[in-house]
C-alpha cells in the first residue's frame, strides 16, 4: 500500500478519484399558504410538500451564510419574533434535522411538537401586529464550479476559497434531500483517501449549529490538524 | 420516494471562460463591461464572481428578454441597466426592449398602478380599451422571440395577450398584497396568462393558480450611491447641509409621505436626546408637484419646532452621492415606517457599515436580522430605547454595522441578483 505525503492512500486502481466541488442556486417559490397563529400553523405543515419542510428548515443556512441568527429554523424563529411564544420557539429550535432520517419524520416531530404545546395552552398565539408565517419552497439548481481536487491539500486549498453554496450543496442537500449516508466530504475521505477517522469526525461535525461560512472555518482545522499529523507522521 | 422539487444536474469540466488577454473578438465595450464584472469581484463574497460565470455556462445558449415601460428612473431600471449588459458579456442573448405609449396611456396605467397598490380606482371600458391597444401596438413592433421573457410592472402586462413562443414571466415590483378588488379582477386576466410571477415579499403577492417566485430587490456596489466616498467627501456634504461634527447623528432616508411616519421618527429622536446629545437628519424627496408631500414636509418642519439639531433636507431624486454621504456620515439609521414597499434603503445603509432601526412593515424585517445588523422594533418608544441602547454601546454599533455589511455583501447585491435571474432563466425554461 502506498501512501502520499498527506498519509492518505495513493490510488492504484483507474477509478476517478477526483472530488469534484459543486455549487448550488436557489429561487424561492411562494406556496401562497399563510398561517397567522400556532394552529394553522400545525395544520399547513401537514398539507405542504415536503420541499416547503426542507426550505424552512435547511434554506436560511444558503440564504444566510454568514449570520447566525437566534433560532436554527423559520418556524422557530416566526413564533418567537411575531408570536412572542418564547416556550415553542425553544421547543421548535431543539429539534435538529441532523437526527432525521427522512423529512416526513422530521415534519411529524414539528406537528407532534406543536400540537403538544397546544394541548396546554388556554389560547392559540396569533399574529395580531406581526406578520403571517408565509409557506415557500425552494427550487435548487446543481452548478458545478470546474473545481476538482485529488490530494487532502488540494482540497483544503479549494474549500478556502470555493463559493459556499457548494459547502452547502455537499453537507446539507446531501443528507436530506439527497438521502446520501453521509455528507460528500467525509464519504470522499473515507472512500477515496482512505482517511476514515478525518472522515468519521467531519461525518459527526453537525452543520445545523452555525453558519456555512462557520462550517468552511470547522472543515478547514479538521483539515490543518490531519495535514499537521500526517507530515508528523512522516518524519518519524 | 419523496423527490428534490428540481434538480439540474449536469456533468461540467471546462475552464473559466474569461480572460481578458486570451479572449479573442470582443468589442471594446464587452471588454469594458467585463473589466466592470471584475471590479465586482473586490466587493462580492469570494467565489462568486467564478461561481456567476459557471452559472452563465448552462444558459449561454438561451435568450433573456426584459421589457418594462421606462428606461430610467426607479430601481428597477437601474438594475436592469447593469444587468443586462453583464448577461451579454456573459455569452447570455439578453436584451431590454421599453414600451412606448402615450399620454392617455401613461394615465391609465397610473390608476392601474395606484389600483393595485390599494387605492380606490375607476378604470372605465374606454380607459381599458386604451391599455389594450397600446399593448397591442408595441406586440407589433417589439420582436417579442426569446426563451424567456420578464415583464416588468403593470404597464407592459397585457402584452402577454400576444405571445407566440417562450416562457413569459410576469416581474411585479409593487406591494400587491391588498389591492383594490375591482381592479385587480381586471388586471389578473392577464397575469393568468403568463406562465409565472415574481414578487418581491409573499405579502405582496396574489393568490394566483401559476407558480410564484420570490425575488429581493438588491442594490449595486459601484454606482454614486453606494460606491466607497472619502471621508474628505463625506464632511463636504454634511458641512453644506450644516449638520455639526462630533454629535452623534440619527438618519431616516424616506421621501415625505405620511406613511414614513418622519413624525415618529422625531419622537423617538426626543426622547433618546433627553439622555443622549444627538441630532436627526431627515432628508428624503417626493414634494415636487405632490400636494400630499408638501404638507407633509410642512407637518415635519413644523414639528422640529426650529430645533436646530433636527435637518430637514428635501432632496431632488437624483441626489446620489448626498444621500450616499448621509448614510457614511451617520451614527445609527431609523427606518421605520408605517406602510412600506421593500425599503432598500435599509440594505444601502447596512452597506455602509451602520446599524439599522426598522419597523416590521414591507421588507424592512425581511433584511435587518434583528439583534445581529440592527434591531426591529414595533413602536416610538421601541425605536427611542433602542437608540438610547445603542448610543450607550459603541462596541455594538460597530459589530452590528461590520455584521450588516457582510449580510448585505451575501443577500443584497447585485452579484445575487444577476444569479437568481441566470437561476431563473435555467430553472424556467425547457430545455
Amino acid at each position: 500500500m502506498l501512501l502520499n505525503s498527506e498519509g492518505g492512500i495513493v490510488p492504484t486502481t483507474d477509478a476517478d478519484t477526483t472530488f469534484r466541488f459543486i455549487g448550488c442556486s436557489e429561487i424561492q417559490e411562494i406556496l401562497g399558504k399563510q398561517a397567522a397563529d400556532e394552529r394553522q400553523l400545525a395544520e399547513l405543515l401537514e398539507e405542504v410538500p415536503l420541499d416547503s419542510v426542507y426550505y424552512h428548515t435547511h434554506s436560511y443556512f444558503l440564504r444566510s451564510r454568514f449570520i447566525e441568527r437566534t433560532y436554527p429554523n423559520d418556524f422557530a424563529q416566526w413564533v418567537a419574533q411575531q408570536l412572542q411564544d418564547h416556550v415553542l420557539a425553544e421547543r421548535l429550535s431543539v429539534v435538529d434535522p441532523f437526527d432525521f432520517q427522512s423529512l416526513e419524520a422530521l415534519r411529524e416531530e414539528l406537528i407532534s411538537l406543536i400540537d403538544d404545546h397546544l394541548s396546554g395552552m388556554r389560547t392559540v398565539p396569533r399574529a395580531t401586529f406581526g406578520t403571517p408565517f408565509y409557506f415557500n419552497r425552494s427550487r435548487i439548481l446543481e452548478v458545478p464550479t470546474g473545481i476538482g481536487v485529488q490530494t487532502l491539500r488540494e482540497f483544503r486549498n479549494a474549500i478556502e476559497d470555493v463559493d459556499s453554496s457548494a459547502i452547502y450543496f455537499h453537507v446539507f442537500e446531501a443528507h436530506l434531500r439527497l438521502q446520501r449516508k453521509e455528507n460528500d466530504f467525509s464519504a470522499w475521505f473515507r472512500g477515496s483517501l482512505n482517511l476514515p477517522d478525518l472522515a468519521d469526525r467531519l461525518k459527526a461535525l453537525n452543520p445545523y449549529l452555525g453558519s456555512l461560512e462557520r462550517l468552511r472555518s470547522n472543515v478547514l482545522t479538521m483539515c490543518d490538524e490531519q495535514l499537521a499529523k500526517s507530515a508528523s507522521v512522516e518524519k518519524v | 420516494m419523496w423527490k428534490p422539487a428540481f434538480v439540474s444536474r449536469q456533468v461540467y469540466n471546462n475552464p473559466l471562460p474569461i480572460s481578458l488577454n486570451t479572449v479573442v473578438g470582443l468589442t471594446e465595450e464587452a471588454r469594458q463591461m467585463i473589466r466592470e464584472l471584475e471590479q465586482y469581484r473586490e466587493v462580492a463574497p469570494k467565489g462568486t464572481i467564478d461561481f456567476l460565470y459557471r452559472l452563465s455556462d448552462l444558459v449561454r445558449d438561451k435568450r433573456f428578454l426584459h421589457i418594462s415601460s421606462v428606461r430610467y428612473g426607479g430601481g428597477m431600471a437601474e438594475i436592469l441597466r447593469r444587468i443586462v449588459p453583464i448577461m451579454k458579456t456573459m455569452g447570455i442573448e439578453a436584451s431590454w426592449e421599453v414600451i412606448a405609449g402615450t399620454q392617455e396611456f401613461n394615465d391609465v396605467t397610473r390608476r392601474i398602478t395606484d389600483g393595485l397598490q390599494g387605492r380606490e380606482e375607476t378604470i372605465t371600458e374606454e380607459m381599458y380599451q386604451i391599455y389594450l391597444d397600446v399593448n397591442a401596438r408595441n406586440a407589433k413592433a417589439l420582436n417579442l422571440d426569446a426563451d424567456l421573457i420578464f415583464v416588468h410592472d403593470p404597464q407592459p402586462a397585457a402584452l402577454v395577450d400576444h405571445r407566440k413562443g417562450g416562457t413569459w414571466v410576469w416581474r411585479c415590483h409593487l406591494d400587491a398584497g391588498q389591492p383594490y378588488r375591482p381592479v385587480w379582477s381586471l388586471f389578473r386576466r392577464h397575469v393568468l396568462k403568463y406562465d409565472a410571477a415574481v414578487f418581491s415579499l409573499p405579502g405582496f403577492a396574489q393568490r394566483l393558480p401559476i407558480p410564484k417566485f420570490l425575488l429581493y430587490p438588491s442594490i449595486d456596489p459601484l454606482t454614486e450611491k453606494n460606491r466607497e466616498l472619502s471621508r474628505g467627501e463625506i464632511l463636504q456634504v454634511l458641512d453644506r447641509f450644516g449638520i455639526a461634527r462630533g454629535k452623534p447623528i440619527l438618519l431616516q432616508v424616506a421621501r415625505f409621505d405620511r406613511f414614513k411616519d418622519q413624525i415618529g421618527t422625531i419622537r423617538a429622536y426626543r426622547m433618546a436626546k433627553k439622555h443622549h446629545p444627538c441630532q436627526l437628519i431627515l432628508a428624503g424627496s417626493g414634494v415636487l408637484h405632490d400636494s400630499e408631500g408638501e404638507a407633509v414636509l410642512a407637518e415635519v418642519q413644523q414639528a422640529a419646532e426650529n430645533d436646530p439639531d433636527i435637518h430637514v433636507l428635501q432632496l431632488p431624486p437624483e441626489a446620489d452621492r448626498e444621500i450616499n454621504a448621509l448614510q457614511r456620515g451617520a451614527t445609527i439609521v431609523v427606518q421605520r415606517a408605517l406602510k412600506e414597499g421593500f425599503g432598500v434603503a435599509v440594505s444601502e445603509s447596512m452597506w455602509k457599515g451602520k446599524p439599522v432601526i426598522g419597523g416590521t412593515t414591507g421588507g424592512v424585517s425581511a433584511q435587518i436580522v434583528d439583534g445581529a445588523t440592527g434591531f426591529i422594533v414595533h413602536s416610538v418608544e421601541g425605536a427611542a430605547f433602542r437608540i438610547r441602547y445603542l448610543l450607550s454601546n459603541p462596541g455594538v454599533m460597530t459589530r452590528m454595522g461590520a455584521l450588516g455589511k457582510e449580510h448585505v455583501r451575501r443577500n443584497f447585491l447585485t452579484t445575487r441578483h444577476l444569479g437568481d435571474y441566470l437561476t431563473m432563466v435555467k430553472l424556467l425554461c425547457p430545455e
